[in-house]
């Protein structure tokens, strides 16, 4: 029996498998901001994962000098990042379009120190506590495992997010432009759409995305300036894995390595931080482009 | 801000004692410790503090001693923590260095004092290597080792027919030297290890151990991790109905810092040992009081109340030794008994290890506490005698 | 960079244009450098400067692969880290003296070189940065993991020794000249290697790969030796600090250290001789003076990268060299 040679019972390994397509939401709504915004200001935005701390620590905000509660935050956040967003977009990042990758990659990582050295200064490290909103509460008795409420719905909401945003842009009109200005921005300006414009908007989104998945993570870890630091070089190489710019790529790569991390867990613990990048150097080497990736 | 109030703290303090024309020795104490990271709140500037406390109780400028207390952090990293142990010594003339939370930090300032002939006062950190087989003749471990907690908490936990243990292991030194001092432990009791998990160092999802320490059937889940990892930990295990399905979750590093950043909803039940807590008697009172006006509210960890007491101690063996030479005082230290408010009596044994009493533990429920910071029941007092490793058991080569 | 559109490589302001022997402004530079760093011990502290020291070569190693092969590796950390941990052990377990375990740490920056390099100079641009990024962290993941590295605690108590097995390192003042000594060798090398014909082909192809393809030369092969010539005197670097400090850690092999030393390239300015050097100057003294702020080192150092980036891309010794008009 197949179980017997992994020394698992069925019903661990089903738990192990749903805890990493938990894991991997986080991972898919992240990678698909990261991914989105490369693939139009082809930018490595480094700021990604203090973006995510930024949405936790928003949510942690307005519910402790407005009291606005969890969905109020779940929309709230991700506009106010995305609106910095944009406000960084138009003030600084704006200024390296016609420069290498790597000013890019160095001004957003300069910007992340920032983000997390000023909170760390306010807020110090241990965490702030978030509660899980009472309707979301108490969990499911799955049989194989007791399944949290809330974890569950993490999973539903990275799904339609990421869903809808995959829809929007490889479905709609919108979508269409905004494709479009990717392979060649020149010629959609001439068709009297406004490029800038809408490059702007889409790191705004990006963003937005990021603090998303930072308010649905405030409840699950506890909100801490740290909280992205490390979490962005994984988020990274997931992009890297599913291929640079590539919507679907990112979102399936997500849940993906999620779930790959998850099983890592079962069989060999210590390395479940590692295996990423393992996969990132193999299919780096043998498949330049990613696995979903459109360029060569 | 706050770095500005530690700023003029500091310059008050050290601008009270100075004007000591009379003084025959000066003495210059480092503080060093997690000043930003994630062992902030329990050591930190209230180790600071702590230590100001203690040069105030001695009266030291009456006694002809001025003292200087400097502070850095060292990130809880053992090459930084090097770096300025080295530079305090070399430069700064520093005479003793403080706290030191991180074993592998502690490690680092234990070496570096041993080179320079400084002294150095361990009260943060845990591993029981340094009164065993890196024992120094230059420092003293106060607060508490992980071959104590072990011992506290594993025993007891074996007793109430807790017998059979899952380990969730932070994967670094600490973690490891925790889960075996306390497997050792719980075998000796007749109790059985099923199986353990190592987690990367930091930690944020532990779900998935978790759940593979469900999956175990052991009675207990035990936390051979601490700080951030702990708290993360204990939360999941609430949200996932472990303890509710009856396993019991055991920290065995469990500051008052933690709880109070769990909170009793879900902390409550945790069985721990600690050395020192506010609320243990008159004197621990009366000396917290004083702590929280000084820390903005917060209430003293053991850690804080071990800096204090080690650095008590020392002041007294510089007074009786009548000088700060490093091996005249740790000579006085070892052979005075130990006697402050906060541990009440005890002596230091050969191998540079405190003995004093432990105390067990339970979290109150929410409905049990009277309010912030009154987190802790006494389950039971670990009398000094039997909380510490014997003195042959540590390898020490100070032991002949 | 000029003011155009560029989206080839790495920036490179002003490219030495090399004749034959060193200019004659370099060579006064090297000889105040020097001065300067022959009475420094007497006015500061030495472990300091020792410090100062290793990282200046370290910046240089890491420029000559990306200021001069045009190469940006996001994971030098792992030569420099795992030379530091190599030659810690040596010294430590094996009880070799500082010498033959620094050598013995270089030679592990070198093998790992050789290996990683060969597969990473498949790829170009971000692509590559992301393949030796990987290494890196799996470099990382095996110090966390080996018994030798001794994980968290890493490897403490590393003895000095005596240099030849003769003259004691006891004494920061013996320590420190042997430490100049190397870095100076090492910065020696570096500069001669931007200067032989083999820099000259390593331009040709930072410019433009493939017309020095089109020219004949083995593109792959120059990379790769830039690429192993870089780990290498990284990993020189990473042992020296291993016999400084007595220590081997984590944080020699952590990604933040491959962030650092890119920093201190950019600050000082990429593809310029002298950059590097003021580069890791700066940082090295910056963190040492500013530790006890805490939180505001990082915010420091982020406020650096974003005025480096956005004002001068060619760094300190660029806008230097730019208002001179003498490539430094």
């Amino acid at each position: 029996m197949l179980f017997d040679l992994l020394g698992i019972t069925p019903q661990a390994l089903f738990g192990q498998l749903l805890l990493g397509l938990i894991n991997g939401s986080f991972y898919a709504l992240l990678s698909l901001g990261l991914a989105i915004i490369f693939g139009l200001l082809n930018i490595i935005n480094f700021t990604h994962g203090a973006q995510y701390m930024l949405g936790a620590f928003c949510a942690w905000l307005l519910l402790h000098y407005f009291g606005l509660g969890y969905w109020w935050a779940l929309i709230l956040a991700p506009i106010i990042v995305g609106i910095t967003g944009i406000i960084i977009e138009r003030l600084l990042v704006s200024r390296l379009y016609h420069l290498d990758h790597l000013y890019g990659l160095l001004l957003t990582f300069g910007l992340a120190l920032i983000m997390q050295g000023l909170l760390r200064n306010e807020f110090g490290i241990s965490g702030l506590p978030y509660n899980i909103p009472s309707e979301l509460s108490g969990g499911q008795n799955l049989g194989f495992m007791f399944l949290p409420n809330y974890r569950g719905w993490v999973v539903v909401a990275s799904l339609i997010v990421c869903l809808a945003t995959w829809y929007m842009i490889e479905r709609t009109r919108l979508g269409a432009y905004l494709r479009a200005a990717t392979e060649n921005p020149t010629l959609v300006g001439a068709f009297g759409i406004n490029v800038p414009r809408m490059i702007t908007l889409t790191y705004g989104f990006g963003v937005a995305l990021a603090a998303f998945a930072g308010v649905l993570a405030a409840p699950i870890y506890s909100v801490n300036p740290n909280m992205g630091a490390d979490l962005i070089i994984v988020v990274f190489a997931v992009v890297v894995i599913g291929g640079m710019g590539s919507i679907l790529g990112s979102i399936l790569t997500g849940f993906g390595l999620g779930i790959i991390e998850g099983l890592t867990r079962v069989f060999y613990p210590e390395g479940s931080s590692v295996v990423i990048f393992v996969i990132m150097a193999i299919v780096l080497l043998v498949k330049p482009a990613g696995l979903f990736g459109r360029r060569a | 801000m706050k770095k500005l109030k530690f700023l003029s703290a500091l310059a008050l303090s050290t601008a009270l004692m100075a004007p000591a024309a009379v003084a025959e020795i000066s003495v210059k104490i480092g503080v060093l410790n997690d000043r930003s990271g994630v062992y902030a709140d329990l050591s930190g500037e209230g180790s600071v503090i702590a230590a100001r406390m203690a040069v105030e109780d001695f009266d030291a400028e009456a006694k002809g001693i001025t003292v200087e207390i400097i502070s850095a952090d060292h990130q809880n990293k053992p090459d930084v923590a090097s770096n300025i142990a080295r530079q305090w010594y070399d430069e700064d003339d520093v005479d003793v260095i403080a706290d030191v939370p991180t074993s592998s930090a502690a490690l680092a300032v234990n070496d570096i004092t041993r080179e320079k002939q400084g002294v150095f006062l361990v009260s943060g950190a845990a591993t029981s290597d340094l009164t065993g087989s890196a024992c120094s003749p230059y420092t003293v471990h106060w607060t508490y080792d992980t071959w104590a907690l072990a011992n506290g908490t594993g025993r007891a936990m074996v007793e109430v027919g807790g017998d059979s243990w899952f380990f969730l292991t932070a994967d670094y030194a600490f973690g490891h030297a925790l889960e075996a001092d306390t497997s050792a432990v719980i075998e000796a009791n007749g109790g059985t290890v099923v199986g353990s998990v190592r987690h990367p160092f930091p930690g944020q999802d532990f779900s998935s151990f978790l759940l593979q320490a469900q999956a175990s059937g052991a009675k207990v889940i035990g936390l051979a991790n601490a700080g951030g990892d702990t708290i993360n930990s204990v939360k999941q295990a609430a949200e996932f109905g472990i303890t509710q399905a009856g396993q019991a979750l055991a920290g065995l590093l469990v500051f008052i810092t933690d709880v109070h950043a769990l909170g009793l909803e879900t902390a409550q039940g945790l069985v721990l040992t600690e050395s020192f807590y506010w609320d243990l008697n008159d004197d621990t009172r009366a000396w917290s009081d004083r702590f929280s006006e000084a820390a903005g509210g917060q209430k003293p960890t053991m850690v804080h109340a071990g800096v204090y007491g080690s650095v008590l101690h020392y002041l007294k063996a510089v007074e009786a030794a009548g000088t700060k030479e490093s091996d005249a005082v740790m000579a006085m230290m070892k052979e005075m008994p130990t006697d402050d408010p906060l541990f009440g009596q005890g002596e230091i044994r050969v191998d540079g290890r405190k003995i004093h009493d432990m105390y067990l533990f339970e979290v109150k429920s929410p409905d049990e506490s009277a309010g912030p910071w009154d987190y802790y029941k006494l389950l039971n007092t670990i009398p000094a005698a039997n909380a510490w490793r014997p003195l042959e058991d540590g390898n020490c080569p100070l032991v002949q | 960079m000029s003011d155009t559109t560029d989206t080839s490589a790495i920036a490179t302001p002003l490219a030495a244009k090399e004749g034959a022997g060193m200019p004659r402004h370099h060579a006064y530079i090297f000889l105040a450098l020097l001065a300067f760093a022959l009475i420094a011990p007497f006015l500061l502290y030495p472990v300091f400067l020792m410090k100062v020291l290793c990282f200046v070569l370290f910046a240089c190693a890491f420029n000559l692969l990306l200021g001069y092969g045009g190469l940006l590796s996001f994971g030098h950390a792992a030569y420099f880290g795992s030379a530091s941990y190599v030659a810690a052990h040596a010294a430590k377990v094996w009880g070799l003296t500082p010498e033959l375990a620094i050598i013995c740490g270089t030679g592990a920056a070198f093998v790992l070189g050789v290996l990683f390099g060969s597969l990473a100079i498949r790829r170009q641009g971000i692509y590559f940065a992301m393949v030796t990024l990987a290494f890196a962290q799996m470099v990382y993941f095996f110090a966390l993991q080996a018994p030798f590295t001794g994980g968290e605690d890493g490897i403490q108590g590393v003895p000095r020794g005596d240099l030849f097995g003769v003259l004691s390192l006891q004494s920061d003042f013996a320590l420190y000249f042997v430490v100049l000594a190397i870095v100076a060798a090492g910065i020696l090398l570096i500069y001669r290697i931007i200067h032989s014909p083999f820099g000259q082909v390593l331009k040709a192809i930072r410019e433009n790969e493939d017309r020095a393809i089109s020219l004949g030369y083995r593109v792959n092969q120059y990379k790769l030796a830039v690429f192993v010539l870089s780990a290498t005197l990284a990993g020189l670097a990473g042992g020296t600090k291993a016999m400084v400090f007595q220590l081997a850690s984590l944080t020699d092999v952590h990604w933040s250290m491959s962030g650092e030393v890119v920093l201190m390239a950019l600050l000082g300015g990429m593809g310029t001789v002298f950059g590097p050097i003021v580069g890791a100057v700066v940082i090295v003294t910056m963190q040492n003076y500013l530790a006890t702020l805490g939180a505001w080192v990082t915010i420091i150092q982020g406020t650096i990268f974003v005025i480096a980036v956005l004002l001068f891309r060619e760094g300190i010794v660029g806008v230097i060299g730019r208002w001179l008009k003498k490539p430094l």
